[in-house]
């Protein structure tokens, strides 16, 4: 079976890898837009942290032999971690400044962190096996699926889910939101804000750490892993705009696919086809497809 | 306010005497491929510094200037034979036309938006200097001659080529000084101080966001143009976002919005550059990022600026 000429087989397995590298886009992307809302802070290191969080997988399994599922719990949380002692040590005392300090710092620590992992690893990169349970694939009858792929897909929406019901549906998440609004008012009814803003960049940068760990059977993990990525998740982030949650998901995995569709069509210009959709997303609508102008 | 602005002006004038000075005996007591290297980057900070120090707009593209004028001048002079005055007129222009591209798409946005707008689309100018026949892919433009000057001066004469950088940098620092102290420059401050206001003592903001972000793009890209002549060479490094963030850098060190706060940033950071990358590798982006942190947390006014601010205490200068 074909569509346009190109077997339905080459069209799906396309098709996948554009929806996991869409999906690793809404991760990362929730991420910077989580931290955003509440610190306004575009972090920089987001990238760098997601390279680090896919180390951690790997330095885990080589030294200490850390099977995946419990990196995939211990990664985030030590990334977490590290976001938590970023922000109380250094992010707290921007927040009265201009919000471009903000990115300058994190670039700062993006540019420490990724040189401490390319004097220890080098840049040549390290494999990391796919679980055992994960091996091999399933016919669908129009594609072959790995095991693997498929479940990196699905626990990114999983967990972008889990956000988004977070964030919308529960108590904690009201005060978030609300702490994006007015963080002064939030303060005054009694809600430790400083506490809130904390734990908020911690999980933000932990989703950037488990991201790293779910893509470190399927890329190599390798020092300069982040900063690519994260450029193109800035240009995700610009197109979608980032008042919404469930924007900033659909946004990451649509313009995933996008992508695949163009590897698949013309390939040579599936480097640049997002930022190419970006530049036309601003001409026509320049606070982003699910932005609010302010 | 101890003395009145003429004493100040003199005081200024004396201090880039000084350094004009300095600049024309600086190569026989250094090397010059150093010096001129420092000056290419001096004149893309100063450049940058028209952007962010004068406007209050953050690019994180600025290598797609630098970067990408250099690749202009090198095709422009190996292939198609061209003078070296040409090659970096030829850059320049290319240079300030995608400033123009760039400007108009990144100015509808503002803030944080526009400096991840302008590190998106200066990375599209990185794969495409990576995947375009005529860049040389990851080797870059290699053997780029330095040519005669004009047809007469032969460039391939250290001394000559460093006196040809010199004085490309005095024109680019004298316009980038009279841009500032321009009726025009001082619109720009005002948007920098307060955009909303800016425009409603009528001032078409972004038209004057546009005309800065244009003549700090070609600025830049004189910057780089000259570069590649110099190293005989344009390569990925220099469109890449890393250059983008080591101008910031300087800058930020050197002073923002001070005039020569940028010249000091970046002779500061190619210094280190040059001692230390052969003796620590990678752990160059380390110390580039600790400065970075550094200046961010306790140092936003960066060296001049905080010896301005030091002056002002003792009434010494403004």
């Amino acid at each position: 079976m074909e569509i346009f000429g190109i077997p339905l087989r080459g069209l799906a397995g396309q098709l996948l890898i554009g929806l996991i590298n869409g999906s690793f886009y809404a991760v990362l992307s929730l991420g910077l837009a989580v931290i955003f809302g509440l610190l306004n802070i575009i972090n920089f290191a987001h990238g760098a942290l997601y390279m680090m969080g896919a180390f951690l997988a790997w330095i885990g399994l080589t030294h200490f032999g850390i099977n995946y599922w419990a990196a995939l719990l211990l990664a985030p949380l030590l990334v977490g971690l590290l976001g938590i002692v970023i922000e109380r040590t250094l992010l707290r005392w921007l927040y009265q400044l201009d919000h471009l300090y903000g990115l300058l710092l994190t670039f700062g620590l993006a540019l420490i962190i990724e040189g401490l992992f390319r004097y220890y690893f080098g840049i040549s990169g390290e494999t990391y096996e796919v679980p055992e349970a994960l091996q091999g694939g399933v016919d669908l009858g129009f594609m072959f699926l790995p095991l693997y792929r498929g479940w990196v897909v699905l626990a990114s929406l999983v967990v972008c889910l889990a956000t988004w019901f977070i964030i919308e549906r529960t108590k904690i998440g009201a005060y978030l939101r609300a702490g994006t609004e007015n963080p002064k008012l939030v303060q005054a009814l009694g809600i430790n804000v400083p506490l809130m803003i904390t734990l908020t960049y911690g999980f933000g940068v932990a989703l950037a750490g488990f991201a790293g760990v779910l893509a470190a059977p399927i890329l190599q993990v390798n020092p300069l892993m982040g900063s690519n990525l994260i450029i193109v998740v800035f240009a995700v982030v610009v197109i979608g705009g980032m008042g919404s949650i469930l924007g900033s998901i659909v946004t990451g995995l649509g313009l995933g696919l996008i992508e695949g569709l163009t590897r698949l069509f013309y390939p040579e210009a599936s480097a640049v086809v997002i930022f190419v959709i970006m530049v036309i997303v601003l001409l026509v609508r320049p606070a982003g497809l699910f932005g609010r102008e302010n | 306010m101890a003395r009145s602005p003429d004493q100040t002006d003199t005081l200024l004038q004396i201090g880039f005497a000084a350094l004009l000075i300095a600049g024309i005996v600086a190569p026989l007591v250094a090397y010059p491929t150093f010096l001129m290297k420092l000056l290419c980057f001096a004149l893309f900070a100063c450049a940058f510094n028209l952007l962010l120090g004068f406007t209050g707009l953050l690019s994180f593209g600025h290598a797609a200037f630098f970067g990408g004028a250099g690749y202009v001048c090198g095709f422009v002079v190996k292939e198609w034979g061209w003078t070296p005055e040409l090659g970096v007129l030829a850059g320049t222009a290319v240079a300030a036309l995608l400033g123009f591209a760039f400007g108009s798409l990144a100015i509808r946005r503002s803030g944080i938006y526009f400096a991840m707008i302008t590190l998106a689309l200066a990375q599209m100018v990185y794969f495409l200097a990576l995947q375009l026949p005529f860049t040389g892919g990851e080797d870059g433009l290699q053997g780029v001659p330095r040519g005669y000057l004009f047809g007469l001066i032969d460039l391939s004469d250290n001394m000559a080529m460093y006196y040809f950088v010199f004085l490309l940098f005095v024109a680019g620092f004298a316009l980038i000084l009279r841009t500032i102290h321009s009726p025009f420059g001082q619109v720009l401050k005002a948007i920098r101080e307060n955009e909303p206001r800016a425009l409603s003592l009528g001032y078409d903001v972004d038209r004057y966001k546009l005309l800065a972000f244009v003549i700090s793009a070609g600025l830049t890209g004189m910057a780089g143009a000259t570069k590649t002549l110099v190293f005989q060479l344009a390569s990925l490094t220099d469109v890449h976002w890393h250059t983008s963030g080591e101008v910031v850098l300087m800058t930020l060190l050197g002073g923002l919005g001070t005039a020569l706060g940028p010249v000091v940033g970046a002779g500061i950071v190619v210094t280190l550059q040059n001692e230390l990358a052969d003796k620590v590798g990678s752990w160059v982006s380390v110390i580039m990022g600790v400065i970075f942190v550094i200046c961010v947390l306790a140092f936003r006014r960066g060296i001049v600026g905080e010896m301005q601010a030091l002056g002002k205490r003792l009434g010494i200068s403004e």
